[in-house]
């Protein structure tokens, strides 16, 4: 069964870049769907399940990412992981 | 960035003697206190800033690996070191593993670039299994720099 790929873009928000705390939290929403959900920056295209991968990045804020996901649930995925960016992982200043 | 740029080769340690979270967070302080890194009477609001981070969410972060680490005023550059534990820590990690390899990261609060940087070769060289395993049961920290080192020579690893 050939899935379909949907995708959409993604800002990093967060002053701090996209470090530990809010990677883990991209990779633990991306291990709820079936889905397998990579995500894209200029040069490299990561894993989004992965927390290691997702460090990988080094995702400054203001970086662009494309998000992708292939899979039964991929239209919910993209939501949730793009609706986490929206709110910048909830992250306030200082934390 | 490289190992070699953050990692404070006089603090390494390859056998740490604490057995909780908190001690092995105040041993690996302390080593980058007693290799002139960071200044003796900012050790205690060091450990509690970086015990406060992990109050938010473990930086244990999988494979028996922790970075813990903290933004903190009194350096001007990041340093950090490395530390192994040979029986490993309950650290309240992601994956519920024990900890044995942890780097410590203390950066100025003014470049979180360079903290983004260290965990992103951090990250990238511990995909590679086979370095995190040798790291975990090197010998000394000499054996443990010389790794490091290695790993910062070859650059891409994957």
């Amino acid at each position: 069964m050939s899935a379909e790929t949907l995708s959409r873009e993604v800002v990093v928000g967060i002053q701090q870049g996209l470090h530990a705390r809010p990677a883990d939290l991209l990779a633990r929403e991306a291990r709820r769907w079936q889905s397998r959900i990579e995500l894209v920056a200029e040069s490299q295209r990561v894993d989004g399940k992965s927390i290691l991968d997702v460090l990988m990045l080094a995702a400054e804020a203001g970086t662009r990412l494309v998000v992708e996901a292939t899979g039964p649930d991929a239209q919910q995925a993209l939501e949730a992981i793009g609706h986490l960016f929206e709110r910048n992982f909830n992250e306030h200043e200082n934390a | 960035m490289k190992f070699s740029d953050f990692v404070a080769a006089d603090a390494i340690r390859s056998t740490v003697v604490a057995n909780t979270k908190e001690g092995v967070i105040r041993e690996m302080a302390q080593s980058l206190v007693d290799a002139g890194k960071i200044a003796a009477g900012e050790l205690e609001s060091i450990v509690k800033a970086i015990m406060k981070r992990e109050d938010l969410g473990s930086t244990g972060i999988g494979r028996g690996v922790a970075v813990p680490h903290t933004k903190h005023p009194s350096v001007n550059r990041l340093v950090g070191t490395v530390a192994v534990s040979p029986e490993g820590i309950n650290f309240e990690s992601l994956d519920g593993e024990p900890v044995r390899l942890f780097f410590l990261l203390v950066s100025p609060p003014d470049r979180p670039g360079d903290h983004l940087r260290a965990l992103e070769n951090i990250s990238r060289q511990l995909r590679d299994e086979a370095f995190c395993k040798v790291l975990k049961s090197a010998k000394g920290p000499t054996e443990i720099q010389q790794l490091l080192e290695e790993a910062d020579s070859h650059g891409m690893v994957s």
